[in-house]
C-alpha cells in the first residue's frame, strides 16, 4: 500500500476524562490522532473488531481495557467484565472467541486475597463463555495509582462463515433489535460506589452476549446486518455511531424500549435518560425485515432473553439522526453522549 | 411506575392537547414562558413543542440555576478547590460548568480533591469523617435547594463542625420573574410557575404577576399531563379575560408553601443587595448570602476569594433568548462557536438550559440536511 500522509485534525491542548468517556470527544481523539496516524485498511473501519482475511478464514482480534470503580459491584466484578467484555466485542463481529490474553496492572497496596477473587471471577467467566485465557502480564504500579486494579484483555476469535455484517449492509426499513432490559449495569455501578445513598434491587447484566449471537446466525443470518454491544455511552452513543456511518436516519419507539422499573425510577429521580446509560450484557441486531419476527422469537428463546424486543426502524431520511418518538406523538432527537452521565439536582 | 405512569397516558394527554388546540385562538398569538428548567427539559424530552398548535409557542426563562450563575462564581468556587486541604464538594449538575480554566471534573483530574455530592448534608458527612481537611460546598440553585443547604448549616453549627463552609450562590425566583416582566421588549402573555421552588415558597409570591401585570401564572408540575393541562389552565384565564395565580401541582405544592423551610432560610440567610445573573445583568435583592450569624460557615468569609468577574462575549444573546425575543437557534452563535461540548453562553451550559435543550432534542433534526 502506498504511504498515505494524514494529519491528525485532532488539536485539544489536554487529554481530559471526556475524551474516555464513549461518547463525542472520544470519537473525535480516535478519529482526529489514533485514525489519521494508525490508518490501515482493518482499522478504518472502527468496528468493535478489526477482521483479517488469512488463508479464507476471517479472523477477528480485538482488545479492551478494565477500569471500574468499585472493583466488586452487584451482579458482577472487574474480573467478569474483562471477560466479557472482549468477549461480546468479537461476538458482535460474529465471531466465536478461541482465546483470550490478560495483561494486569496493579497498584502496590492492593491486598492479594482481592486479586485472587478478581482471578477466580476472570477463570470462572472464561470457563462459561467457553474460552481460555491463554497469556497475560502482569505490571506493579506505585502505590495511589492504578484505583487497585486495571485489567486489559485482547481476543482472537473465528468469524462464523454465516455473518456478513457491517453498517455497508444497514438499509431503510431494517428493524432495530435489543436482547433485554438497557441500563443496569450503569445504574449498578453508579449506585455501588455509594456516593448517591440510594438503594435498589439492581445487579450489573455482565454476561456473554455468545448465545444471542449464536442464535441469531441460527435463525436469521441472511437477514442479520449489523450488531453492536452498547456499552458506554449506552443504546443512545451506538445508533448515533450508526446512523452516522451508514448514512441512515433511526427511529425508536420509545414505549417498546425495554427498561427495568428501577433502573427507570433511579433515572428520574437523578435526571438521566436511560438511552445513555451503559449496558454489558445487552446486543443491538438490525436485522431485516423479512428475518425480524424470527431473528426476535430467537433473542427470546436464549435464557435471559426473555425480555428482547424490537424497538425501532432504520429510514432514509433524516440521514446520521436518531429519533425517538413518545407514546403520545412527539419526538426528539436523541444525540450522542456528551461525557459521563451526571446526576442532576437542582 | 406510581405517579409517572398516569401522568404519562397517552390518550389523556392527547385529549388535553386537542383541548388546547380547540381553545386556542387561531387569530392570536401565545407566548407563554416555562420559569423552571426543568420543565424546559421535560418540554424537550417528552416532545410536548409537537403536540401544541402552532400559535402557541413556549419560552423557556432563567430558572435554571446553572445557566444563570456567571462564570466568573465558578472560577471563584474553583479557586477554593485548589486550596491546599480543601475537599471542595458540589452537585453533579456543577462538574462539567466551565470556568475560564476548565471544569470541575477537568479540575478533578488535574489532581483538585473535588467530589460529588447528592446533598449538602453528605458534604458535612465527609467533613466529619475528614477533620484534618476543610470541606466546601459550592452552594447552588433556587428555593428548592437553599432550605438544604440552610439545614446543612444549622446541623453544622448545633455539632460545632468547623472545618466545613458553604459558597453560596442559591438565587431567588421572584425577582428574576419582575426583571423579565419589567423589560422594555417582554412580550409575554402568562408563565407555567415553578413546581419544586413553589413547594418551598408556596403560590402566594407570584400573585403580583397577575395583579401588576395583568399576566396568568399556573404553578405546575413535569409530567406531560402537568405541562398541557398548565398550558390549558392559562389558555383557559386569557379566553375568559382573567389573569390569576393558579395550583395545577396542588398533589405537592401547598399554598403557602413550606413553613419549616422558609423559617430555616430565614435564620441561615440575608439577602444580598444586588446579584449577577448570566444573561440578565445585575438584580438587585435577588440572591442569598449567609447571615452573619453563621459568619464561620461562610466560605467567602473564611477564605479569601477573588471576586471574579468574567463578562459573556457580546456576540452571545443569551439575554433575548432568556426573555422570549429570539429563539434560541437565532442567536448568532447557536450551534456554530456554542455548543454544549463548548458552551459560551449561559443557557446552553446545562441540560436544563434552553439553548442546551433545544440543541439536543431539536436543533440535529433541523440540521441534519446541512452538516451531517
Amino acid at each position: 500500500m502506498r504511504e498515505t500522509s494524514v494529519q491528525p485534525t485532532f488539536h485539544d491542548a489536554v487529554i481530559e476524562l471526556v475524551h474516555g468517556a464513549g461518547g463525542k470527544a472520544s470519537r473525535r481523539l480516535i478519529e482526529g490522532l489514533f485514525l489519521p496516524l494508525l490508518a490501515n485498511p482493518a482499522l478504518i473501519p472502527l468496528e468493535d473488531s478489526a477482521i483479517m482475511s488469512i488463508e479464507g478464514l476471517r479472523l477477528a482480534l480485538t482488545t479492551d481495557a478494565f477500569v471500574v470503580k468499585p472493583l466488586r459491584f452487584p451482579g458482577g466484578s472487574i474480573g467478569e467484565l474483562a471477560v466479557h467484555g472482549t468477549v461480546n466485542d468479537l461476538a458482535v463481529s460474529g465471531a466465536r472467541p478461541l482465546g483470550l490474553l490478560a495483561a494486569f496492572i496493579v497498584e502496590a497496596g492492593l491486598p492479594s486475597e482481592v486479586l485472587r477473587a478478581e482471578v477466580e471471577a476472570l477463570a470462572r467467566a472464561a470457563r462459561r463463555a467457553g474460552v481460555s485465557i491463554v497469556g497475560g502480564d502482569t505490571k506493579v504500579v506505585e502505590h495511589g495509582k492504578a484505583d487497585g486494579l486495571y485489567i486489559v484483555t485482547a481476543g482472537v476469535g473465528l468469524v462464523d462463515p454465516r455473518a456478513e455484517l457491517g453498517v455497508h449492509r444497514v438499509r431503510p426499513g431494517d428493524q432495530i433489535l435489543i436482547s433485554g432490559p438497557i441500563g443496569d449495569h450503569g445504574i449498578t455501578v453508579l449506585l455501588a460506589r455509594g456516593e448517591l445513598d440510594l438503594e435498589a434491587d439492581l445487579v450489573s447484566d455482565t454476561r456473554a452476549l455468545t448465545p444471542f449471537v449464536e442464535a441469531l446466525l441460527e435463525a436469521a443470518s441472511p437477514g442479520l446486518h449489523w450488531m453492536r454491544d452498547p456499552t458506554r455511552g449506552g443504546v443512545a452513543t451506538a445508533l448515533n455511531e450508526l446512523a452516522r456511518d451508514a448514512r441512515v436516519a433511526i427511529t425508536l419507539a420509545e414505549e417498546a424500549i425495554p427498561v427495568r422499573d428501577a433502573v427507570r425510577g433511579a433515572c428520574e429521580l437523578l435526571g438521566l435518560d436511560p438511552l445513555y446509560i451503559a449496558n454489558e450484557g445487552q446486543l443491538l441486531a438490525v436485522v431485516d425485515p423479512a428475518w425480524a419476527d424470527a431473528a426476535l422469537a430467537a433473542l427470546q428463546r436464549v435464557p435471559g432473553g426473555e425480555q428482547a424486543a424490537c424497538i425501532g426502524e432504520v429510514q432514509e431520511q433524516p440521514a446520521g439522526v436518531v429519533i425517538v418518538s413518545t407514546p403520545y406523538g412527539g419526538q426528539r432527537v436523541i444525540d450522542m453522549l456528551v461525557g459521563d452521565p451526571l446526576p442532576r439536582i437542582c | 411506575m406510581r405517579y409517572v405512569d398516569e401522568l404519562r397516558d397517552p390518550r389523556l394527554i392527547r385529549a388535553v392537547a386537542a383541548e388546547i388546540a380547540r381553545l386556542a385562538d387561531p387569530d392570536r398569538h401565545y407566548r407563554i414562558m416555562e420559569v423552571c428548567g426543568g420543565h424546559t427539559h421535560a418540554i424537550y424530552r417528552h416532545g410536548l413543542v409537537e403536540l401544541l398548535p402552532p400559535n402557541v409557542e413556549l419560552i423557556h426563562g432563567p430558572g435554571c440555576p446553572v445557566c444563570v450563575l456567571p462564570m466568573g462564581r465558578i472560577d471563584d468556587g474553583l479557586a477554593l478547590a485548589e486550596q491546599p486541604n480543601v475537599i471542595f464538594t458540589a452537585f453533579g449538575d456543577m462538574m462539567r460548568v466551565p470556568g475560564r480554566r476548565g471544569t470541575p471534573l477537568e479540575y478533578r483530574a488535574r489532581g483538585a480533591d473535588i467530589r460529588m455530592v447528592y446533598s449538602p448534608l453528605d458534604a458535612l458527612k465527609l467533613a466529619q469523617a475528614h477533620p484534618e481537611k476543610h470541606v466546601v460546598f459550592f452552594a447552588i440553585g433556587f428555593e428548592t435547594t437553599a432550605p438544604s443547604t440552610a439545614l446543612t448549616l444549622q446541623k453544622a453549627k448545633a455539632l460545632g463542625i468547623r472545618n466545613f463552609s458553604v459558597f453560596c450562590n442559591h438565587v431567588l425566583i421572584v425577582p428574576a420573574i419582575r426583571a423579565i416582566l419589567d423589560s422594555p421588549d417582554m412580550r409575554l402573555d402568562g408563565f407555567i410557575g415553578p413546581g419544586h421552588v413553589s413547594t418551598v415558597i408556596g403560590c402566594r409570591p407570584y400573585l403580583f404577576v397577575a395583579r401588576d401585570y395583568g399576566k396568568p401564572l399556573v404553578v405546575s408540575g413535569f409530567e406531560p399531563l402537568d405541562i398541557l393541562q398548565s398550558i390549558l389552565m392559562i389558555l383557559r384565564q386569557l379566553a375568559e379575560g382573567r389573569a390569576e395565580v393558579e395550583n395545577q401541582y396542588s398533589r405537592v405544592v401547598p399554598w403557602d408553601g413550606n413553613r419549616a423551610a422558609l423559617a430555616a432560610m430565614a435564620e441561615v440567610f440575608e439577602l444580598r443587595p444586588y446579584f449577577e445573573w448570566r444573561g440578565l445583568g445585575f438584580i438587585s435583592q435577588s440572591a442569598l448570602k449567609i447571615s452573619e450569624a453563621y459568619a464561620d460557615w461562610d466560605a467567602e468569609r473564611q477564605f479569601d476569594v477573588p471576586g471574579v468577574r468574567v463578562t459573556d462575549p457580546k456576540a452571545a444573546q443569551c439575554g433575548e433568548v432568556l426573555k422570549g425575543v429570539l429563539k434560541p437557534p437565532q442567536c448568532k452563535l447557536f450551534g456554530r462557536e456554542c455548543t454544549p461540548e463548548h458552551p459560551i453562553g449561559a443557557l446552553m451550559v446545562s441540560n436544563e438550559g434552553a439553548c442546551a435543550a433545544y440543541y439536543h432534542y431539536v436543533h440535529r433534526l433541523a440540521a441534519a440536511g446541512r452538516d451531517d
